[in-house]
């Protein structure tokens, strides 16, 4: 390789294109040659070992440029992997540097390379305190170093440090412990680095004082920030730039063809070459003494910040299409930038002309605060729960959710907070709580429900990109406070999207699902999550997006269109957030950080793994999807799920094949190849990213992507099937290219970063990318196409606009399950009936009881069940009736007559499809339930409350509400002396000796009394009872004259006259206006009466006036009052008390009818009062 | 009616071991004459509630139970016509109605030997007239009506109360035109928690989203109002998202700190309600 590689330096084109099947023929041409690309593809065996080659090779030069810059992962393995026998250009076999076809082959390294170990090349340790994570894999000298050897992790995310020791036998044991693929690529590097060292080690011998300082390897680096200036890149000092040119278009080439295995990463790489700062001091001099060297590889590709520019701005002049497709704030920056402005005024020029033309906006809208699951009555009510304490259950688990989810979002961002330490034992006690299957299953529901709700949009997803200053400014001035202090929070601690190539992570909300799967460590929720998770990924999947028709020329298409990307992009989100969690918890068991041990372990565990069926079969999946042209709905959720995957489950020849699948297709999306019909260019776009990042995934083997180059040529990607797949439909934008792809921002970041002078990845503003979606995915097209009917109406609907299609689907669902609420509303509604009057026939006949409730229930299902049959015929005729009314309205008036009648008919013909299924399988169980509810309702109303059954009366019809409320009545405030419990309150006593009431008060106290009564606006029953009691309370304070009158001392009591008009009053209140029961046989109680003991002189005629009244106005009857005076009678009394009472008795049962019974009683029992009775 | 914490601990502060009665809220009126009375009583049952609580287990201790029921016994032989149990109760700076439950139950185990079943003392306490005892039987009663934080009377006036404020925002609702369920509607729909309203067309009240309202016919202390929180209204957001929340005897303000959140707090019914368009083209 290196050889070819020297050819090309030497500028030997000839011989390079002879060596790669003279394939560089247009070396010389412009940029954007088309040809070029096809030149490389033309490398056949050779690209396999030559495009890592080249990149290692360009990461090592860069090395002494951009030590300090923010290092370009890379994932190649090591040079290649030469399989025996297919080398058609040995020049690095084992047999050591004479076997090679070109025997200057630069062993005499220049000296900056010489000490590769300490001085790793790009992708090295970071420099800086903060020792940032590195999530990507380096290029080259991870093979060499002991770092690669089975027994380690490969930990490439963080960037291991290369300490090898120079002279370090790399161990042939422990590469070939991993097998086939990889053994050849190390072995082949590894012998070239051998060389490498022995040359080194002869120069040193030679020369012994080292030529080049290395301040860089072990000395700390000088910080990031602020202390590099930028030199200033002049075309006229780069030094060689045929050279340059030449690699340039090789490289280019590579990329455009797909060579390369992450598109973004190599151009973030050639942003850096583009913003590197300078050059490692003292080296240009160094260097310059040697202008001579024979060997190209002797002299460094980039001797200087020129040669890198120069380098980038050729690079970018033949990747401008790719760049003209970024967004808007991307291709500002490159516009704007001096150095390319300098290098390629033409460039620039395109730039920024895409600038202007760029409607690609990433917008910025505030992320909308996170929204519970609704509660939905069909699914989450008791009907569907096994039994009570279910149901209650989850009620509360619900609410415990809910409040670990809120706690979360307050605190996860306090430093010290820890989600297992603050909330693990209370998750672990909800889940403890289902016991049930069924619980499980709803649990599940809303975890994922709540889960799509809250992440799926890209903002919950915490993706990032550069922002303008002046959205956020306009977002700042809007927004309340809390979200002034958030996101200021946000900009100050810039969220950190973790390079180019960031490890899977679960940002924003996507952590506490994360979180809290982790600490419930319950099988029983991950295996319900799990079929729930591929049940949705497979209907979404499955979704039948629109097929949009480019020819469609109404307007109204245009509109169509545009929510039709939205609905895509909903449904893309979604589909990767579900297969981002179910990857986890699928390869969840299988996770860990280091792959099996040895070559043994790893075979029997792969043996027993091959056994498992997958948790959903993707591979399937992903034929069906690369068939029906789906890819870019497909592929972007596959590499969610398999970002997750572990060590092993790649190995699997299940995995395997989805990989070289995925692989194939990769290659296949040569973004220059654009023809009709093809795959959309930001399509490709998204799907290159998506994939470039998954390649760079540390558990997925590093050779993957250049082992399967032969098998790849040997097949093609069987994508012929339909023309009119979403692939060659523009269903992804800007705005979703970066949503799914976040760090596709990271080069905007870094030439903000130029720009702001600080060459660091931290500081400036963070911004949210939200879609403009609707949440809603809209109706699940029904499963009911079948037989012949279905197929016609599939092909029906083949030609027609894909508007049609969803409004016949649409009014075809809603139509059918508003038939069901139909039936229940009718049909079902009058069964109950029946059955309520049926069972209060029943309770007539039977007595109060009625007998036996489950009996009861049984006898009238009978009864009523048969009638369910009527549902269907009832629900066709609904169906029949509705759904050409709503197709009418819904299609343009336009439409033919004939597929307008077709469209209504198909629609009428699902609708009743899917009604008609419903109810035939569950309208007895509805009747019945419905049947039971009203049964439980009947019987619990003849319970104890009679109150609260029976007709009550109304306000009278011109009521105006203007009564006194019943609770100011009762006396809540008791300090308001209106009220009737303030009075008890007083007559009870203990009073202030100012206290007291005048007898007017009293009168007007009775009258809003009544009002209130009359007016039932505002009653409620225990209020009236109260009422009812208070009242009658009342009148026995009267009948005792123990109300306290306000006024001159002497008048302490209350006229006769006065007293008995308020019981008239009372008595009329009782009569007329209390419609519950009034509890007068109070009156009679001992308590009651023992009022009367208590005053001096007693009065009995009042008492025997309500009494007499009382019967008069049939509000008791006579025996109820005779057994409640002989109860009183059995009391302990005083003795003189007792017999004033027995003469009451007698004279109340022997006068029955008196006119003027007070008078005659009071004389009889005490002569001597003749003054009081005269009073009256 | 919004008071600010200050405000209301003012108010809490001159509330400290004040017998419930009559005479005490008099004063408090004339403390605080800016304040409406029923904001004054709600805050005054409250502070009263928590002090019961915090006192209630040192009142029912073996050894007070006798004590008190000494004192009643003493009491009543005097004079049994006397305010025996009433003044007792203030003295120990108890509820009186509580009091009366706790005499109440001791004279019946004596006289029964076994402990009274609760829903006996409940019915005694309900009608005093069934205590076979007539001068207990007047003393309890004159508990009941004294007491104007606790007892049946009290159980009986609050519930009025919420039923009242719960018919006049369901009046408001329909005069504005708002389509509601109400709790009874949702209970026969299955729902397993129900706010008193649930607005089938969500509107917007300063800019906040409602779906449901709830009825408070108190004031919001912190205490209540977290209660509330935990036991209601946090449950309605988890199944119903943000609503509103009208505590119709005001609240403290800072309380009012969840409106971001989808809890929003008012003292009376919004006047500046947003309702969705719908275009007449």
């Amino acid at each position: 390789m290196a050889a070819v590689l020297e050819s090309l330096l030497r500028e030997e084109v000839s011989v390079a294109a002879r060596c790669v099947g003279g394939s560089l023929r247009s070396t010389h041409s412009s940029e954007d040659e088309p040809g070029e690309a096809a030149a490389l593809s033309a490398l056949g065996p050779l690209r396999k070992e030559f495009v890592p080659f080249l990149l290692n090779f360009l990461r090592e030069q860069s090395s002494r440029v951009l030590p300090q810059g923010p290092p370009t992962p890379a994932k190649a393995p090591g040079a290649s992997a030469a399989l025996p026998g297919s080398q058609l250009f040995p020049p690095t076999g084992p047999r050591g540097a004479g076997s090679a076809g070109s025997p200057s082959l630069g062993l005499s390294d220049p000296p900056n390379l010489s000490n590769l170990e300490e001085f790793p090349p790009v992708g090295s340790v970071p420099p800086g305190p903060a020792g940032r994570t590195k999530p990507s894999r380096r290029i080259n000298p991870t093979p060499v170093s002991e770092e690669r050897s089975l027994s380690k992790p490969k930990t490439c995310f963080t960037s291991p440090p290369i300490n090898c020791v120079p002279s370090s036998q790399p161990s042939a044991l422990n590469t070939s412990l991993w097998g086939l693929g990889l053994a050849p690529g190390c072995r082949s590097l590894q012998e070239e680095r051998e060389m490498l060292r022995k040359e080194r080690s002869k120069q040193l011998q030679q020369s012994p004082t080292p030529a080049y300082p290395t301040p860089e390897s072990g000395s700390p680096l000088p910080s990031r920030t602020g202390s590099l200036t930028a030199e200033a890149a002049d075309p006229a000092r780069v030094s060689s730039c045929q050279r340059l040119k030449l690699v340039a278009l090789v490289y280019s080439s590579c990329i455009a063809e797909n060579l390369v295995p992450n598109l973004f990463l190599e151009l973030f790489f050639v942003l850096q070459l583009l913003t590197a700062r300078r050059t490692v001091a003292a080296k240009d001099d160094d260097l310059e003494p040697n202008p001579g060297a024979l060997d190209p590889l002797e002299s460094p590709l980039f001797q200087s910040v020129h040669d890198c520019v120069f380098f980038a701005v050729q690079v970018l002049e033949h990747q401008f299409q790719v760049l003209s497709y970024l967004d808007k704030g991307t291709l500002k920056l490159l516009a704007e930038n001096e150095r390319l402005l300098c290098f390629s005024p033409a460039l620039q020029g395109r730039l920024r002309a895409a600038y202007e033309g760029s409607v690609a906006k990433v917008s910025l809208v505030m992320p909308p605060s996170a929204q519970a699951v609704s509660f939905q009555p069909e699914t989450d009510n008791r009907a569907n729960f096994s039994s009570d304490r279910a149901f209650h259950t989850f009620k509360k688990q619900r609410d415990v959710f809910y409040e670990v989810l809120r706690e979360w979002e307050d605190r996860h961002e306090e430093p010290g907070w820890d989600f297992e330490k603050g909330l693990g034992s209370r998750i672990r006690a909800m889940m403890g709580q289902l016991s049930a299957a069924c619980s499980h299953s709803h649990f599940v529901r809303l975890f994922q429900k709540q889960l799509l709700q809250m992440c799926h949009s890209p903002c919950g997803a915490g993706g990032a990109v550069w922002g303008e200053a002046p959205d956020v400014l306009s977002v700042l001035g809007a927004d309340k406070l809390g979200r002034l202090r958030r996101l200021r929070e946000r900009l100050v601690a810039p969220q950190s999207s973790g390079g180019p190539c960031p490890p899977p992570t679960f940002p924003g909300c996507q952590g506490f699902f994360k979180d809290f799967i982790l600490s419930a460590s319950s099988f029983q929720f991950n295996q319900h999550l799990m079929d729930s998770l591929s049940m949705k990924i497979r209907e979404l999947d499955g979704l039948a997006l629109p097929q949009h028709e480019p020819g469609d020329e109404d307007g109204e298409s245009d509109v169509d269109w545009q929510s039709e990307r939205r609905r895509f992009a909903v449904v893309l989100l979604s589909l990767r957030l579900l297969a981002k969690f179910l990857g986890f918890v699928a390869f969840l068991p299988y996770r860990g950080p280091e792959p099996p041990p040895t070559r043994e372990l790893q075979d029997s565990i792969l043996a027993l793994r091959s056994q498992v069926p997958p948790v959903l079969d993707v591979l399937t999946l992903l034929r069906q999807g690369l068939g029906a042209r789906r890819a870019v709905l497909t592929v972007p959720w596959l590499v969610e799920f398999l970002s997750f995957a572990d060590h092993i489950a790649p190995l699997l020849a299940y995995y395997r094949s989805t990989f070289v699948l995925l692989l194939r297709l990769h290659r296949s999306l040569v973004l220059s190849q654009e023809h009709e019909g093809g795959t959309c260019f930001l399509n490709k776009l998204l799907l290159l990213a998506v994939l470039g990042w998954l390649f760079q995934i540390p558990t997925i083997p590093e050779d993957l992507f250049f082992l399967e180059g032969g098998q790849l040529d040997a097949s093609e990607v069987d994508t012929v099937a339909s023309e009119h797949g979403l692939d060659s439909m523009p269903v992804v934008d800007q705005q979703l290219l970066y949503a799914c792809c976040p760090y596709i921002g990271e080069l905007r970041k870094l030439l903000a970063s130029w720009v702001s002078g600080s060459s660091g990845r931290s500081g400036g503003f963070v911004r949210k990318i939200t879609p403009t979606t609707t949440t809603s995915l809209g109706a699940q097209p029904p499963q009911t196409a079948q037989g012949l009917q279905a197929q016609l109406a599939q092909a029906f609907f083949h030609n027609q606009p894909p508007s049609l299609r969803r409004t016949v689907e649409f009014v075809a669902e809603r139509i059918g399950s508003n038939c069901v609420k139909h039936i229940k509303a009718t049909l079902v509604a009058d069964l109950v009936r029946q059955a309520e009057s049926l069972l209060q026939e029943q309770l007539v006949t039977q007595g109060q009881e009625g007998g036996d409730p489950v009996q009861l229930l049984e006898i009238l299902c009978s009864q009523l069940c048969p009638h369910g049959a009527q549902a269907l015929a009832q629900g066709r005729e609904f169906c029949q009736k509705k759904s050409p009314e709503a197709v009418r309205a819904l299609l343009p008036e336009e439409t033919p007559a004939a597929v307008l009648s077709s469209a209504e008919s198909i629609a009428v013909g699902l609708a009743i499809e899917k009604a008609c299924a419903w109810l035939s399988a569950n309208i007895t169980a509805l009747i019945r339930r419905e049947v039971k509810a009203a049964v439980s309702r009947t019987l619990r109303a003849q319970g104890p409350e009679p109150a609260a059954r029976g007709e009550r009366r109304g306000c009278p019809r011109a009521c105006e509400h203007h009564a006194p409320l019943p609770s100011h009545l009762i006396s809540e405030i008791k300090v308001r002396s209106s009220s009737l419990g303030d009075v008890l309150s007083l007559a009870v006593g203990p009073r202030d000796p100012e206290e007291g009431v005048s007898p007017e008060r009293l009168e007007r106290l009775l009258g809003q009394l009544g009002q209130t009564l009359r007016c039932r606006q505002f009653l409620c029953p225990p209020a009236e009872q109260q009422l009812a009691k208070c009242s009658v309370e009342l009148a026995s304070l009267l009948v005792a004259d123990q109300v306290p009158i306000l006024g001159p001392p002497a008048q302490h009591r209350l006229e006769r006259g006065q007293a008995r008009r308020l019981l008239q009053a009372l008595l009329s209140l009782w009569k007329e206006d209390f419609q519950v029961p009034v509890p007068l046989q109070l009156l009679l109680r001992p308590r009651n009466l023992g009022l009367l003991a208590d005053k001096r002189p007693r009065e009995w005629d009042l008492l025997l006036f309500l009494l007499q009244e009382l019967v008069e106005r049939g509000l008791m009857g006579r025996t109820e009052i005779e057994t409640c005076l002989g109860s009183v009678h059995e009391a302990q009394w005083p003795g003189e008390f007792s017999k004033e009472l027995a003469t009451l008795f007698n004279l109340f049962l022997a006068e029955p009818h008196m006119p003027e019974p007070q008078l005659r009683a009071c004389e009889l029992v005490q002569p001597n009062r003749g003054t009081v009775l005269a009073q009256s | 009616m919004i008071l600010t914490k200050a405000q209301y601990d003012e108010i809490a502060q001159c509330l400290v071991s004040v017998p419930p009665t009559r005479q005490s809220l008099r004063k408090l009126k004339q403390r605080f004459p800016s304040q409406s009375q029923a904001t004054l009583l709600s805050i005054f049952s409250q502070e009263y509630q928590k002090h019961i609580k915090r006192t209630h287990a040192k009142h029912h201790t073996l050894e007070a139970i006798e004590s008190y029921y000494q004192r009643y016994l003493n009491g009543v032989v005097k004079n049994g016509a006397a305010p025996v149990l009433l003044e007792l109760a203030n003295e120990v700076n108890y509820a009186p109605s509580l009091m009366a439950r706790i005499i109440l139950e001791r004279f019946l185990q004596e006289q029964e030997e076994t402990p009274p079943s609760k829903s006996v003392i409940n019915s005694m306490l309900r009608d005093p007239s069934q205590i076979p005892d007539g001068v207990l039987a007047n003393q309890v009663y004159q508990c009941i009506v004294n007491d104007c934080c606790y007892g049946p009377l009290v159980d009986c006036i609050k519930h009025a109360i919420g039923h009242e404020h719960e018919v006049l925002l369901r009046d408001l609702l329909l005069e504005k035109n708002l389509s509601f369920l109400d709790e009874d509607q949702l209970r026969a729909k299955g729902y397993d928690k129900t706010p008193d309203f649930i607005l089938q067309v969500p509107v917007a009240v300063e800019g906040h989203i409602i779906h449901w309202i709830e009825s408070k016919a108190s004031f919001g202390d912190e205490c209540s109002h977290h209660a509330y929180l935990h036991d209601q209204f946090w449950s309605y957001w988890n199944r119903f998202g943000p609503g509103l929340v009208i505590y119709w005897y005001g609240f403290i303000q800072e309380l009012d700190c969840n409106r971001e959140r989808g809890i929003l707090l008012k003292a009376c019914f919004p006047t500046d309600i947003v309702t969705l368009c719908h275009s007449t083209a």
